[in-house]
């Protein structure tokens, strides 16, 4: 019963709920969150893929880099929110606008 | 020997350079640049001259050529040419210019320009070193400008007079006029032989690349560049104007060298003279010859009577390439160059004491060169008198003197050409009358200047003898025409039998056929006609200076009473025939007025209608295109209406831009969903 569709169906929600976080949250570390959401979207579908349509270990192997590369993410990301907060005193990223000028 | 004739060139030149660019900057306004730069010339020429005289071989030739360029089909080469003669040449040049330098230390003393001056000086001799140096028709034809040139700037170096500068312009273009023919002749050789090197020109000629008709009318236009810068008429009239220089320029350019280039050049291309040409040669020559001697027994200023007698010597030197004696008109022309040189640099010596007696009195009217305003000279200035009287003698042809014997060697050569072809006994008439009037007016500027009462007393009393640097080239030249000089290593002085005539050979006629006579026949038959000349030449010699005598020295026949008597020719002659004025008359009134002519079609019609008639069309157009399409249309619609829209889209795009990342994921994302939407459809 639980077949290829259901996982991408949850894949698809998982993203979308991620980029709807992205998009729409002005804390930088829940834009964040947002970002781990489409990631682990991602590994579903990979893990998914490699269960039912015949990626094999690639999509295991995939999926382990996506782990580790989000974990890079998340400390650069941080590092990053950590200077905004430094410099303007916020982690509101709506304050953080001066690629305008 | 190629070498030392490179450094005889050259060394004149880099006198030149140093003078017209540092030459006021240098101590004694650097004269001694100059006149060390001829001097060292004049020893290398010596030295030249010792080593000639030592191998004693008339067959002595070297012959250097340099490819100057090469356009395939055309090259170019030019070069130097070393034999007897031009060492010879290269020693008259260097000795009167280094006495011409010295003379002029003490004469120009003081002068506004004085370092121009002898700039110029050393110019000259660059460019007359250079045209006995050349072995070629181009090259000489180089060096001929250039002599031109510093003629031209040494004539007008008292510009500021009216009568120098005219008197340069005039001595300019007259030689103009000889050098155009001159080019169309090289041309004309250069065309038919491919070459400007004298030896392939001669070479040319004698395997008839040219008919005898173009041969002739071919050298004749060489000869025309020899009557400019000879003075020979119908060009002789800038001559006397040239006068206007400083007189030791008038030695060194009007006498003894730069006039003589025109001998020279007929000289060198004597052998493709065709008989035509050389008859034609000769009756100039004589022609100019008498002609100068009567306009010189007339006139009053001491140094035209000179450029007279300049023009008239020219004339025998002419005289004699044309009858085929020219090794003796060469000769000649050595000769002449020191008694002639002495005499200009003598009268200078009298002008130049004339001059300041007049400014000692602040008497500024008189004419200082006037020979009526001199007279009794001779115990005031010892060393002038005598030198001039020597330089006088030997013009005069009188025995013992140097110009007795190439004077004589020429009128032997006329006389036996005429004995051969008596139709053309107008050269012997020529030729001997004008060597009576050479006597009597040479002596008649002697009597007038150094003997007799002089005119002004005070004037007379202010009268110095000039200082050493002035006199000690007077001697030198003086010495210079006695006949040892030219006959050694033989001491008969009726005969030019010496070193000159052994060395300096005549070359045979290069005209193909025959239709000159060998050298050797030539010489044959002066020699029959020698003793008839001499005896001729002395005895009218010595009848034009006893004619002087009575009429200028003793006074027994009045020369006003010969003027009233002979009132015609004495009108022809002191007005100089009335060439000048001739010329002016229908040569130079007429071009003026055609002149005048083309400069009314020019101005009033040219360049008020068609000339300002464009202008007046090209700014209404311009009006029209620049207001109405390119301001009205282009710029304001077309331009404008760019930037303009540019800016309205900007303002809109602007607010795209916030800033905020969140905003551009969104127009990602848009962006995405606009792909997949197009994919899909």
């Amino acid at each position: 019963m639980v077949d290829l569709n259901s996982y991408l169906v949850i894949g698809a929600l998982l993203f979308s709920l991620g980029l709807f976080g992205v998009i729409t949250r002005r804390n930088g570390v829940a834009v964040l969150m947002g970002v781990e959401l489409i990631l682990n979207a991602a590994n579903i579908n990979f893990i998914a893929f490699a269960r039912f349509g015949g990626m094999d270990f690639s999509g295991h192997v995939f999926a382990l880099f996506v782990i580790v590369m989000a974990a890079a993410e998340a400390a650069v990301a941080l590092a990053i929110i950590l200077n905004i907060f430094n410099n303007l005193g916020t982690i509101n990223i709506d304050e953080a606008d001066q690629l305008k000028q | 020997m190629v070498n030392y004739g490179i450094a005889i060139l050259l060394l004149p030149l880099l006198a030149f350079v140093a003078q017209i660019f540092v030459g006021k900057r240098l101590p004694r306004n650097g004269d001694w640049v100059s006149v060390g730069a001829v001097a060292l010339t004049l020893c290398l020429s010596l030295a030249m001259f010792g080593v000639m005289l030592v191998k004693y071989d008339p067959e002595f030739s070297v012959d250097q050529t340099w490819t100057w360029f090469d356009l395939g089909s055309l090259k170019v080469q030019i070069g130097i040419l070393i034999d007897n003669v031009t060492v010879v040449m290269l020693l008259v040049v260097s000795l009167v210019s280094t006495l011409v330098h010295v003379y002029s230390t003490a004469y120009m003393e003081g002068d506004l320009r004085y370092s121009r001056y002898f700039a110029f000086l050393s110019l000259f001799t660059f460019s007359m070193n250079g045209i006995i140096l050349a072995n070629s028709l181009l090259g000489i034809y180089i060096f001929w400008e250039l002599v031109g040139l510093s003629s031209y700037l040494l004539i007008g170096h008292w510009f500021e007079k009216d009568s120098a500068s005219d008197a340069a312009k005039k001595a300019f273009l007259v030689n103009r006029v000889g050098d155009i023919g001159m080019f169309i002749g090289i041309m004309l050789f250069f065309t038919a032989t491919g070459s400007f090197l004298f030896r392939d020109v001669f070479a040319g000629v004698e395997s008839g690349l040219l008919s005898t008709e173009t041969l002739t009318i071919a050298g004749l236009c060489l000869f025309a560049g020899a009557i400019g810068k000879s003075a020979q008429f119908p060009l002789h009239v800038w001559l006397p104007d040239a006068m206007e220089g400083p007189t030791p320029v008038s030695a060194l350019i009007h006498a003894a060298t730069m006039v003589a280039a025109g001998v020279y050049l007929t000289f060198r291309l004597f052998p493709i003279f065709t008989p035509a040409a050389l008859t034609v040669i000769a009756y100039i020559g004589g022609f100019t010859a008498i002609f100068a001697a009567i306009i010189a027994v007339t006139q009053n200023d001491i140094k035209k009577v000179l450029a007279y007698s300049t023009v008239s010597q020219l004339g025998y030197m002419i005289l004699a390439m044309g009858v085929g004696a020219y090794t003796y008109g060469l000769f000649h022309l050595v000769t002449h160059a020191a008694f002639k040189a002495g005499l200009f640099l003598c009268s200078g010596s009298v002008i130049h004491a004339m001059h300041h007696a007049y400014h000692e009195l602040h008497d500024h009217e008189s004419d200082p060169q006037d020979m009526r305003n001199m007279g009794g000279m001779k115990s005031k200035m010892k060393t002038t008198y005598l030198t001039m009287l020597i330089c006088t003698v030997a013009l005069a042809g009188v025995p013992f003197t140097s110009g007795f014997l190439s004077k004589d060697a020429i009128l032997a050569g006329t006389l036996s050409f005429t004995m051969h072809h008596p139709e053309h006994f107008l050269l012997a008439l020529f030729g001997f009358g004008a060597a009576f009037l050479t006597a009597f007016y040479m002596f008649r500027l002697v009597f007038m200047t150094f003997y007799g009462e002089p005119v002004r007393r005070e004037v007379y009393d202010n009268i110095h003898e000039s200082p050493s640097a002035m006199t000690a080239p007077l001697v030198t030249l003086a010495t210079l025409s006695f006949f040892l000089f030219f006959t050694l290593p033989y001491f008969n002085p009726f005969s030019d039998h010496g070193w000159f005539t052994v060395l300096i050979e005549a070359q045979d006629s290069v005209v193909p056929g025959h239709l000159n006579p060998p050298a050797n026949e030539i010489a044959g038959e002066m020699h029959h006609a020698h003793m008839p000349a001499m005896f001729l030449s002395i005895l009218i010699a010595f009848s034009g200076i006893g004619l002087a005598v009575l009429m200028y020295l003793q006074k027994r026949i009045s020369a006003d009473d010969m003027a009233v008597k002979l009132a015609l020719p004495y009108k022809l002659s002191f007005n100089k025939f009335f060439v000048d004025e001739t010329y002016q008359r229908y040569l130079i009134n007429p071009s003026l007025i055609l002149a005048r002519m083309i400069a009314f079609v020019d101005w009033e019609l040219y360049d008020k209608y068609i000339v300002n008639g464009f202008g007046k069309v090209s700014v209404w157009f311009s009006r029209i295109v620049g207001i109405r399409w390119d301001y009205d249309i282009l710029d304001q619609k077309i331009v404008d209406g760019i930037g303009r829209s540019i800016s309205f889209f900007g303002s809109g795009l602007r607010l795209v831009q916030t800033g905020k990342v969140q905003n551009y994921l969104v127009w990602v994302l848009a962006g995405v969903i606009m792909i997949y939407v197009w994919q899909t459809i």
